[in-house]
């Protein structure tokens, strides 16, 4: 068991440190734990995008209509997971690196928006989808959870790769004092401190080709995600065998995203800055850098590369498959996929920040873009709410306690006829 | 043409997609979807409340009717909690999306709270509540009921950490401005987390959450009485007392905690509190206005100061400047505003001097300026001083609704548990104890209630809603222009989007929210009307 301050020690003798040194928590070292904290939440956001996943596929996984409803009752104990986990997401992001919140949310308006249209349709959905009195029927819930199962994992995913690929943004802190007939001319004429450069308002990330390419990676990996859970989850022979089957179709594509995604990231220049004077450059291979100063990072990685792949291998050449290789435990295979998924996604976001790495590139001016350090919040901030990070472990282990609870037994079709509560 | 029809609209403000006329846009949103968000909220605090104490009696004498009572309760409550969750995720991302500028400028205080209100209630919130629907057979008795008084527990502290950071808005305290990082930044988290104005606005707010969870469960229960519900008769007889305490209780603490809410407001925001009160010209020993023309003498002055004779500044007193009981003088908003004037400018010199690597004395002087003006720094943007106003008749108003409603409750729980109390007539139970039936007509059927009160309950719903809403109407409106007193007034605050933008995401929520709404209604009217009947299975079919 990995305890805080073990944790610490373990971050401030492993990070590549270049300024402040010594044993306190001093900025430097705070920025770096923040990153780490929200770096995790996204990791674990992706991984828990598995109930988007899963309700992506009921059409095809439940088949009838009483698998379908297996699927959105198993998905349906688990959603609130993901939500809150969206949520403390952007708390988290919005307390540590306020910069990033106004400028990429104030920004990329229309990206962001339709993710948080999409969540607010599922919210709902699960508790009215069957309900008597619902008369917009149950089809149109459905419908909502389908499109959130595609475009949430889609567009978050797009996100993420915004890190990479820039976004077309322009930051001036000065512009709150700049309005003319306030300051006698002094300044630029604008009051808002963060410009979108484009009229698009964060669609225009949609038109990279490579943003798309890691949006419908992450919307395949939910899909397998999704339907690992549900072949351990819900005990239904029928969804199970065709788990197997479907978990292909949505692996293949998965791996060959992801692979051509990582391999563009390795490749591709990156928005790199100098520590002493904050000045932002390109640097050519720099994410690949990273990975090679950060070997910890790079380990990290490929443990969870191998760990996704695990996962998905052991179910789709299971006991239970017509592919049999393994002689492995059935139906496990979302535990392997799941932590390597975190880890996976943890090491690509801690790429995209630490080693001087500017994590959210302005491709319109690059002195606009966000560092950890330019963009992070005071460090009594930054130190209150670390040690509020302290409960994080007890909200974890009780989060584990109840979800065991829970899924101590299989969701059955039998159990849904007599549970008093069902979607 | 859509946007062209959104953006002809005439909300105020200037027209055509400028800033302002985005402005009003940001402000209708996020009006828009903190109403909606708040008409779940509080149901979601006094029914969780309710149904915890419910479940409690179900724990201590394992009555399978208070576990069937508990549950149906619960239900109702998931149906609210569900719309609750969806309407509330738009109001943290809101911030970021609508006004940038605010999350820059404080974010490095603001943003603590909505981090802490994730970590520590909605996680409790959302694990178990999970718990509590799909646990009864899963997990022991105690361990249920733990559940359901944590879910109850983490809403009542996500409301805590949210209502923190509401109070920081209109009362911010414990940070100070880093003219090198152009933003606030907290000096103390403590004063930030248990600031006078928060501890006053959660126990208000919370507090009068529960009448509506009471109100609800009175008039759903008088509902089963008056159409003589057999299989709701029992149920409904024995939640109406313990909905009505509750209701009573928090009747009164509203009452009570209102009053030092008020004396908060008139320290902290005079502007609002004249507006509340529409009076213009503020003097010692104020009455009270019931309605224009009616007052009770005396009132204002001791609801404000706790002191019959004290001091009250009115909307012109605070325009021209006052002296407070203590001597001290508050300056005139043309002061005020010539003095954020003056910040604005030393800060931009400020700035200039070090980028051109000026002298130290240059840069100090300019520090000295701003640091000195900085309390009124938010004046700076203001253009005329008739911005500093806030709407008084919606202030006026709201506050008689609020405080109206709240006398009434207080009145309605009282006479409900005197007809409880004065009940003469042994209602029998034939359901548990095997005799027979009675006919279940006139004060049997309902009790000892009389018909009226029941339909008084039913009736009081509604009111009890605009009540809750109605203080949100006078906090919020009576802190314009400000989203932060003093500090940053709403123009100053917002995202640099197209109003079109903002008009179009604003119409979205408006018919998704209110479509979910009328769907919500809908679907709890149903479980109402089917009681605690078996959960139907839904139809089974092909592909």
């Amino acid at each position: 068991m990995i305890t805080h301050s073990s944790l610490i020690s373990l971050l401030q003798t492993a990070l590549p440190l270049e300024g402040e040194q010594g044993g306190g928590l001093s900025y430097f070292f705070l920025q770096h734990y923040w990153c780490f904290v929200v770096a995790l939440l996204g990791a674990i956001l992706v991984f828990l995008l598995f109930v988007q996943g899963a309700n992506s596929v009921a059409g095809s996984l439940g088949y009838t209509e009483q698998g379908r409803r297996l699927i959105y009752n198993s998905t349906g104990r688990k959603w609130e997971f993901t939500f809150t986990t969206l949520v403390t997401f952007g708390g988290a992001f919005f307390a540590s690196y306020p910069l990033f919140y106004s400028t990429s949310f104030g920004g990329a308006y229309w990206l962001w928006m339709l993710i948080l249209f999409t969540f607010v349709l599922q919210a709902v959905s699960y508790e009215f989808q069957n309900k008597l009195g619902n008369f917009l029927g149950p089809k149109t819930f459905q419908f909502f959870l389908t499109l959130n199962g595609i475009l949430g994992p889609l567009l978050l995913g797009g996100a993420v790769a915004t890190f990479f690929e820039g976004s077309n943004f322009i930051v001036e802190k000065g512009n709150l004092i700049g309005l003319p007939s306030l300051t006698g001319g002094v300044g630029g004429g604008s009051l808002v401190i963060s410009h979108w450069a484009n009229a698009s308002h964060g669609l225009d990330a949609l038109l990279n080709p490579w943003v798309l390419v890691l949006g419908f990676a992450v919307v395949f990996l939910a899909r397998t995600l999704g339907i690992l859970y549900i072949m351990n989850n819900v005990d239904d022979e029928d969804i199970r065998s065709r788990g197997s089957v479907r978990l292909i179709g949505a692996a293949v594509p998965f791996v060959i995203l992801f692979g051509a995604y990582l391999v563009h990231l390795l490749l591709k220049d990156g928005y790199a800055y100098d520590p002493a004077t904050g000045v932002i450059f390109m640097e050519p291979y720099k994410y690949l850098h990273n990975l090679l100063d950060m070997w910890y990072l790079l380990v990290i990685l490929l443990i969870g590369v191998l760990l996704v792949l695990y996962g998905i291998a052991i179910e789709i050449f299971g006991p239970n498959s017509q592919f049999s290789i393994f002689n492995s435990q059935l139906n496990k295979g979302i535990w392997p996929a799941g932590i390597g998924t975190v880890l996976t996604v943890l090491a690509l976001l801690l790429c995209s920040a630490w080693n001087n790495t500017a994590y959210y590139p302005s491709t319109a001016d690059l002195q606009s873009s966000l560092t950890m350090q330019n963009s992070c919040s005071s460090e009594f901030t930054l130190r209150t709410m670390f040690y509020v990070s302290l409960l994080v472990p007890f909200v974890l282990a009780y989060i584990i306690y109840a979800w065991r609870a829970i899924d101590r037994k299989k969701l059955t079709r039998e159990e849904l006829e007599s549970s008093s509560h069902t979607y | 043409m859509l946007s062209l029809l959104l953006t002809s609209l005439p909300l105020g403000g200037e027209q055509g997609g400028g800033l302002l006329s985005a402005i009003d846009w940001a402000r209708a949103q996020f009006a828009l979807t903190a109403i909606y968000h708040w008409l779940f909220v509080p149901l979601t605090l006094g029914l969780g409340l309710i149904m915890s104490i419910m479940e409690t009696k179900y724990y201590r004498t394992g009555d399978a009717f208070w576990r069937k009572t508990a549950q149906f309760w619960q239900r109702l409550f998931g149906i609210n909690f569900a719309m609750g969750v969806a309407t509330g995720i738009i109001l943290e991302f809101e911030f970021g999306t609508n006004w940038s500028n605010y999350s820059w400028f404080v974010g490095d205080i603001f943003g603590a709270p909505l981090a802490i209100e994730g970590i520590v209630a909605f996680f409790m919130e959302s694990t178990f509540v999970a718990v509590m629907y799909f646990g009864w057979e899963k997990v022991s008795r105690g361990f249920h009921l733990a559940s359901t008084w944590l879910t109850w527990l983490g809403a009542t502290i996500s409301a805590w950490w949210i209502l923190v950071a509401n109070s920081w808005m209109q009362y911010p305290v414990g940070c100070e401005f880093n003219p090198d990082t152009m933003r606030n930044e907290m000096t103390s988290f403590a004063d930030v987390a248990l600031s006078p104005f928060a501890i006053d606005k959660f126990c208000h707010t919370a507090i009068s959450s529960w009448i509506v969870g009471a109100v609800f469960v009175v008039a759903v229960s008088g509902w089963y009485l008056l159409k003589r519900r057999e299989a709701e008769r029992e149920m409904a007889l024995k939640s109406i007392p313990i909905a009505a305490i509750v209701g009573l209780l928090a009747s009164v603490l509203a009452g009570a905690t209102g009053h030092k809410s008020a004396q908060t407001v008139a320290a902290v925001q005079p502007m609002k509190l004249a507006a509340m009160e529409a009076l213009y010209d503020g003097g010692t020993a104020q009455g009270l206005k019931i309605v224009e023309g009616i007052e009770v003498p005396y009132a204002l002055s001791f609801m404000a100061t706790n002191d019959f004779n004290g001091f009250v500044p009115g909307i012109n007193d605070i325009l021209k400047g006052y002296t407070r009981e203590d001597g001290t003088v508050e300056p005139s908003a043309q002061e005020k505003m010539e003095r954020g004037r003056a910040a604005i400018a030393a800060l931009a010199a400020y700035r200039k001097a070090k980028a051109e690597g000026a002298d130290a004395s240059i840069v100090n002087s300019q520090l000295s300026i701003i640091n000195s003006n900085m309390p009124y720094f938010g004046y700076g943007f203001i253009k005329d001083e008739a911005e500093l106003v806030p709407p008084v008749a919606v202030n006026f108003w709201a506050f008689r609704v609020m405080v109206g409603f709240g006398g009434l409750f207080i009145l309605f729980f009282a006479v409900i548990l005197f007809f409880d109390w004065r009940k003469k007539r042994p209602t029998p139970n034939p359901s548990r104890e095997g005799g027979e039936l009675l006919p279940i007509t006139g004060e049997v059927g309902r009790g000892s209630f009389p018909a009226w009160l029941l339909w008084l309950a039913i009736l009081l719903v509604p009111c009890a809603y605009i009540c809750s809403e109605s203080g949100w109407l006078v906090a919020e409106f009576g802190r314009q222009p400000w989203t932060i007193q003093d500090m940053l007034p709403v123009g100053a605050s917002v995202s640099d989007i197209g109003s079109s933008a903002v008009a179009t995401t604003f119409w979205l929520f408006l018919a998704l929210f209110t479509t979910m709404l009328a769907v919500e209604i809908n679907i709890m009217l149903k479980q109402i009307k089917r009681g605690t009947a078996p959960h139907p299975a839904p139809p089974q079919g092909g592909k």
